[in-house]
């Protein structure tokens, strides 16, 4: 189709006639951009107007457990006079109790270092996957992706079996001499880290190893040719060109971790404070949807606006770059 | 060639057509139970008898059956919630009435449950007892020894009061991570009201949880049989029949670990699992099949003598095993029973300030 709109805009006689082709390859491109666009609206943004909703009704005994449930049965009259019963009274009751301010600051906290461990751990399985010969490559990969072939919920189990007192992390140090008290990892903050960098690591290594591997490895020769030692070209060359797949590969990790509740849940001990089990609690212990959907919309939002505005600026400096 | 192969495919779609079809007619009943809480052979032996299919789901927290059912269309025909949560669940108009001229064999039932069940559904008019147990203490009997110096522990005091629960600290302590069953407990500790939500009564419970919370590794409802059962700790309040399922995986681990439980003499809270229909329940006559079926004195016993809770059914009671019909710690002596309590569902209000006293406790925020 573009081809016929470049051959026909060549000659005046079919002038109306291109001007129609190029508007119908307008409308395809349209399209094309339509179906992610639909994409998002059926399962983003209708999920968080009712979610949304929700946070604005007030909680009740019934079914479902909250008030106002929209019907349409009372025509616009009745819709607008349930619009009228919403409010913002469960935001302004998160507010009152420092315990939700501080379940986001924990959480953002938790995910912000098993982020950074994440990124320190896969970077050089990242950089080791990409220099590796071009034949082994696929296999590497293939290992990188194996573990998704078990239930996650069945290789959190396995870490308890790892770390707890008696097991078999405690036995072999034991055994080796290392300690003589086993050491209590288990239900503490280094079991969640550990449980989030394990489960999350192929998140990390994936972009960055499609970062790498993309990288052309003659401007390394060219930097040492001129001078630089290894080390200064990796973090002059290598580490700068790689910084598209570590932003992609610490939001991959950051943004579940935020909100993870089995990890903790099943590793960390219970003075874990994160806003998964806050919002568990609130939907399933209070049977308060309302407010557990302000803290989920809250949560969004947190996520949402850093990252915007990080978009924002890098998309900016990228222009200054040219 | 083709063409062979063309009818061969034609056909066995057909056949795959005439099947479906077929099952469609099937009877069949939807049970959603709790994990862990039946002998599977009672549920083939019902398709036996009856030829209604039995498809068979579980769960393992009333929170989860909850929101299943406050959701609404859940397909379920029998659900089996606990009797607190039950009784908010009907003012919430989840289940409907039970047609009791279906369900000849409610004349088995033992009045000393029926009686205590009718506090959360008046009239048992929408459900049935299942099982049924009490919150209590479980433990390892030979770490509990080495620590105190006995294994013969009996009250409420051995978790509630810091010195004592200090010297348990070590060898490990799990708390139910279930304010509702906890929290009563401490009430009834201190010689209160067990139901009791005044802002005075909670203030006390409070205090006697945040200063034994050091002692406890962990608040949890379901990793303690476990953790019971491989000697991983030495001290958990729990759920009877847990506690139970803990003794037996010792026993078959045979690692000499050695699991006792008991009901404090201060008396400690009952609960009553109760099977119950959704008033959305795709097949009525299915679920009273099954509800009375389940009603069988030889039946029910039958569970009973897989789970190691006690059942509401009075008929059933000649063919519980002798071992655990006559285990107090399983069906209380009358005078232990007499000490036993029920709690009330909590109002929205007072759940939040329990829930929130809860989270404090736990996380210490």
């Amino acid at each position: 189709m573009s081809d016929t709109a470049i051959v026909a805009s060549g000659s005046s006689p079919y002038q109306s006639n291109s001007a129609i082709v190029r508007a119908a390859s307008a409308v395809k491109n349209r399209l094309v951009i339509i179906v992610p666009y639909l994409w998002l609206l059926f399962f983003f943004l209708v999920p968080f107007i009712i979610v949304f909703k929700i946070s604005l009704s007030q909680s009740a005994i019934s079914m479902p457990p909250y008030t106002p449930a929209f019907d349409l049965s009372g025509g616009i009259g009745g819709f607008w006079s349930l619009v009228k019963q919403l409010s913002f009274d469960n935001y302004v009751w998160l507010t009152q109790d420092a315990l939700y301010f501080n379940a986001y600051v924990s959480s953002l906290v938790i995910a912000g270092i098993s982020t950074v461990l994440t990124l320190v751990v896969g970077y050089p399985i990242a950089y080791g996957m990409a220099r590796a010969p071009a034949t082994l490559r696929p296999t590497l990969l293939m290992l990188v992706i194996l573990p998704f072939w078990t239930s996650f919920l069945i290789r959190v189990y396995a870490w308890i079996g790892i770390l707890k007192p008696e097991g078999l992390l405690n036995q072999l140090l034991q055994g080796l001499g290392l300690i003589n008290e086993p050491l209590i990892i288990l239900n503490t903050h280094t079991a969640i880290f550990i449980g989030i960098v394990y489960s999350y690591l192929p998140f990390m290594i994936l972009p960055l190893y499609s970062a790498l591997e993309k990288m052309d490895y003659s401007l390394i020769e060219a930097a040492q040719d001129l001078g630089c030692k290894p080390i200064g070209a990796f973090w002059k060359v290598t580490f700068p060109l790689s910084i598209p797949g570590v932003v992609a590969g610490c939001l991959l990790v950051f943004i579940p971790a935020v909100g993870e509740f089995v990890i903790p849940d099943l590793l960390g001990g219970s003075q874990t404070l994160m806003i998964g089990r806050t919002l568990w609690n609130e939907f399933f212990n209070n049977r308060d949807w309302p407010v557990a959907s302000a803290v989920a919309i809250i949560l969004l939002l947190v996520l949402v606006i850093p990252i915007m505005i990080f978009q924002h600026v890098q998309a900016r400096s990228q222009e200054q770059g040219r | 060639m083709v063409n062979k192969a063309f009818w061969l495919a034609a056909t066995s779609a057909l056949a795959t057509l005439i099947s479906v079809s077929a099952y469609a007619q099937e009877r069949v009943v939807n049970v959603y139970n709790w994990s862990d809480y039946i002998d599977s052979s009672i549920i083939t032996d019902f398709t036996k008898e009856t030829g209604i299919k039995v498809v068979y789901d579980v769960f393992d927290s009333n929170e989860i059956l909850e929101t299943k059912l406050l959701a609404g269309g859940s397909g379920y025909d029998v659900v089996v919630p606990t009797a607190n949560f039950l009784s908010r669940q009907i003012s919430a108009g989840v289940f409907q009435k039970l047609d009791k001229s279906k369900l000849p064999n409610l004349t088995n039932m033992w009045d000393v449950v029926s009686e205590r069940t009718a506090k959360y559904d008046p009239g048992n008019e929408y459900s049935i007892n299942y099982m049924w147990g009490t919150v209590g203490l479980g433990f390892n009997k030979k770490k509990v020894e080495e620590a105190l110096g006995t294994d013969k522990i009996d009250s409420w005091d051995i978790v509630f009061n810091p010195e004592k629960l200090a010297k348990l600290s070590d060898c490990g302590v799990y708390f139910l991570d279930s304010p509702t069953d906890v929290i009563p407990s401490v009430l009834r500790y201190l010689g209160l009201d067990p139901e009791s939500t005044k802002a005075e009564d909670l203030a006390k419970v409070e205090e006697v949880l945040l200063k034994v919370r050091p002692y406890v590794r962990k608040f949890h409802s379901s990793e303690y049989i476990n953790a019971l059962a491989n000697g991983d700790i030495c001290m958990a309040i729990g759920w009877s029949g847990d506690v139970f399922q803990a003794r037996d995986r010792a026993v078959e681990a045979k690692q000499g670990v050695e699991v006792g439980y008991v009901i404090p003499k201060e008396g400690a809270e009952m609960w009553f699992d109760q099977m119950a229909v959704p008033a959305d329940a795709p097949h009525l006559e299915e679920a009273h099949a099954f509800l009375n079926y389940m009603m069988k004195p030889e039946v029910i016993a039958k569970s009973t003598n897989f789970v190691y809770f006690p059942n509401g059914n009075k008929a059933s009671q000649a063919f519980v095993n002798k071992e655990i019909f006559e285990d107090p710690a399983v069906y209380p002596t009358p005078e232990v029973l007499d000490k036993l309590f029920t709690v009330s569902p909590y109002d929205t209000k007072s759940q939040r300030q329990v829930t929130r006293l809860w989270t404090k406790v736990v996380t210490g925020q």
